[in-house]
C-alpha cells in the first residue's frame, strides 16, 4: 500500500489519508433531511468540491464516513441520472448509523464509492421482471426503479411487492403511491400487521407472489431486504418456475475496506463488497441453506 | 331458495377457484341456504367467538382478518382477496371462529351454511375426502405463513 502522501498531492480533507488514496473520502455535504420512519432517514447531500459528482449504478454502495465516529457501507437510494445529488438512507441502529441519522443540514461526512456489483437491469430487458422488496430493501431498489420508469417500454410486465413491519415502517410511502399511475406497472405493500387505519395488504411478502402476473420462465427477479425474507422469496420464485440464474438477491455483510481485500464481508467463495452486493440464488442457494453463515 | 337460485349459485360456487376440480354432485349437496351477499367497508362480518354457522367464497373486495383484546383495538394479521376461502373454523369442533373478519373494501361473498357443507362432506364421503384434500393445504398455507410472520422477516 502506498503510503507516501506527497504521491497523492497531501492529505485528503483532513482525515489523514492522502488525497486520491483509494481510502480517501470525498467530502459531501447534507442538504436535506427526511424522517422516513421513526428509525429511518434519508439525506440528501451534495459534494463539497464543486463538480465532484458521483456517478453510480442501482444496487451499488458507498462507504459513508462520520468523522470521528467511523465508516458504515450504505446502499445509494437517490436516482442514478442525477449524480449530482447522492442520496442515502440510513436507519439507526449502531453507533455509527445513530450518528449519521442524526445529521442535519450543513454535515459534512465522507464517502468512498461507489462500489459493488449492481442489480443487472440489462439483463431484463425484454423481460417481465419481478421487484420484491422487504423493509430497508426498498432504498438500493429505488434507484433501479427510476431506471426503469426512464426504459419502461424496454420490460415486459412488471410487478413490485414491498412489505414491512407496520404501515409506519414503510419508506418513500407516499412516493410508491405515485409510481402506479406514473408506469404501467403494479404495485403491491403488505404489513405484517396493521390497525384498523390500513386498508392495504397483511401478510408477509411472499403471500402477494401468487397474485402477481409474470411469465415466470421469462422473468427476471431482484430481491432485496433482510437475508430470511430473500431466502423465503427466493424459494417461493423458484418454485413458480423463475429460473435460479434469473433471480438476484443483494446481500448485506460486515463490508470494511470495500475491495474485496480484507475478507470482513467473505461470504463462502464470494467478496460481498466487490462481488456483490448484488448476487445470483443460483450462487445463493447453498449458502442459504446453511445456518449462521 | 328456488331451484334456479340454488342452480345460479352452483354454478357460482362451481367457478370459483377453490372450488375447481371440485365434484358437482357435492357442491350442488353444498350450497342449501348459500347465498351471495355483499358487505360494506368496515362492516364487521364474524365475530371472534361466536358460532361458525358459515363460511365464504371471496368474489370480490378484500377482507381483514382481526384478533381483538380488550385493552387494543383490532390488529389485522391477515387480509384475504377474491379467490380465496375465509373460514375454516366450522370445519374444526368447537365451530367457533378464531378472528374477527372486516371488510376493508366493498365486498361481496358466497355465503355457505356451514351444517348444510358438512351434512353434505358427511354424505358423500369419496367427495368429502377430496374437497378436504383441497381445503387442507389452505390451512396448512396460512399456518406456515403465520410462523413466517413469527420471523419478523420484514423487520431486519
Amino acid at each position: 500500500m502506498v503510503t507516501d502522501a506527497r504521491a497523492f498531492g497531501g492529505h485528503s480533507h483532513g482525515t489523514g489519508v492522502p488525497a486520491g488514496h483509494p481510502y480517501a473520502p470525498r467530502p459531501f455535504v447534507v442538504r436535506a433531511r427526511t424522517q422516513e420512519t421513526p428509525d429511518t432517514v434519508t439525506l440528501r447531500m451534495e459534494p463539497r468540491i464543486p463538480g465532484d459528482r458521483l456517478s453510480f449504478k442501482g444496487g451499488q454502495f458507498n462507504m459513508v464516513y462520520v468523522f470521528g465516529v467511523g465508516e458504515s457501507a450504505i446502499s445509494i437510494s437517490g436516482d442514478p441520472a442525477h449524480p449530482e445529488e447522492l442520496v442515502h438512507t440510513v436507519r439507526a441502529v449502531g453507533k455509527i448509523t445513530n450518528k449519521l441519522a442524526s445529521l442535519t443540514p450543513g454535515a459534512v461526512v465522507g464517502i468512498r464509492g461507489p462500489y459493488g456489483q449492481g442489480w443487472p437491469l440489462d439483463s431484463a430487458r425484454g423481460r417481465d421482471l419481478v421487484i420484491v422488496a422487504g423493509g430497508l430493501g426498498l432504498p438500493p431498489l429505488r434507484p433501479t426503479i427510476y431506471d426503469i420508469f426512464r426504459h419502461r417500454e424496454s420490460f415486459g410486465r412488471i410487478e413490485i411487492v414491498y412489505g414491512a413491519r407496520t404501515p409506519k415502517d414503510l419508506v418513500f410511502a407516499e412516493e410508491v403511491r405515485t409510481w402506479l399511475p406514473k408506469s404501467d406497472l403494479r404495485v403491491q405493500t403488505t404489513v405484517d400487521a396493521a390497525g384498523r387505519d390500513w386498508y392495504g395488504d397483511v401478510g408477509v411478502v411472499t403471500t402477494r407472489l401468487p397474485a402477481a402476473r409474470f411469465d415466470p420462465a421469462n422473468t427476471t427477479a431482484f430481491v432485496c431486504g433482510p437475508e430470511i425474507m430473500m431466502k423465503l422469496t427466493a424459494q417461493a420464485l423458484a418454485e413458480r418456475g423463475v429460473p435460479s440464474e434469473a433471480i438476484w438477491l443483494s446481500m448485506e455483510r460486515n463490508m470494511k475496506c470495500a475491495f474485496g481485500f480484507c475478507g470482513h464481508c467473505q461470504y463462502g467463495p464470494s467478496f460481498v463488497c466487490r462481488d456483490g452486493p448484488v448476487l445470483p440464488y443460483k450462487t445463493l442457494a447453498p449458502l442459504l441453506a446453511v445456518k449462521e453463515v | 331458495m328456488t331451484a334456479t337460485q340454488s342452480e345460479a349459485i352452483a354454478d357460482r360456487v362451481l367457478r370459483h377457484p377453490f372450488f375447481v376440480g371440485i365434484d358437482p354432485t357435492l357442491v350442488h349437496a353444498m350450497v342449501a341456504k348459500a347465498e351471495e351477499r355483499t358487505y360494506d367497508v368496515g362492516e364487521v362480518m364474524v365475530r371472534e367467538g361466536r358460532p361458525a354457522e358459515e363460511f365464504f367464497l371471496v368474489l370480490e373486495g378484500k377482507i381483514a382478518l382481526e384478533i381483538g383484546a380488550a385493552e387494543h383495538p383490532g390488529i389485522t394479521v391477515e387480509t384475504i382477496e377474491p379467490g380465496e376461502i375465509l373460514g375454516w373454523s366450522w370445519l374444526v369442533a368447537p365451530y367457533r371462529w378464531r378472528f374477527d373478519a372486516r371488510a376493508v373494501k366493498p365486498t361481496k361473498v358466497i355465503a355457505l351454511n356451514a351444517a348444510a357443507a358438512r351434512y353434505a362432506l358427511a354424505a358423500h364421503p369419496a367427495f368429502g375426502y377430496e374437497f378436504l384434500m383441497k381445503f387442507l393445504p389452505v390451512v396448512a398455507e396460512r399456518l406456515e405463513n403465520t410462523r413466517v410472520q413469527l420471523l419478523d422477516i420484514h423487520g431486519h
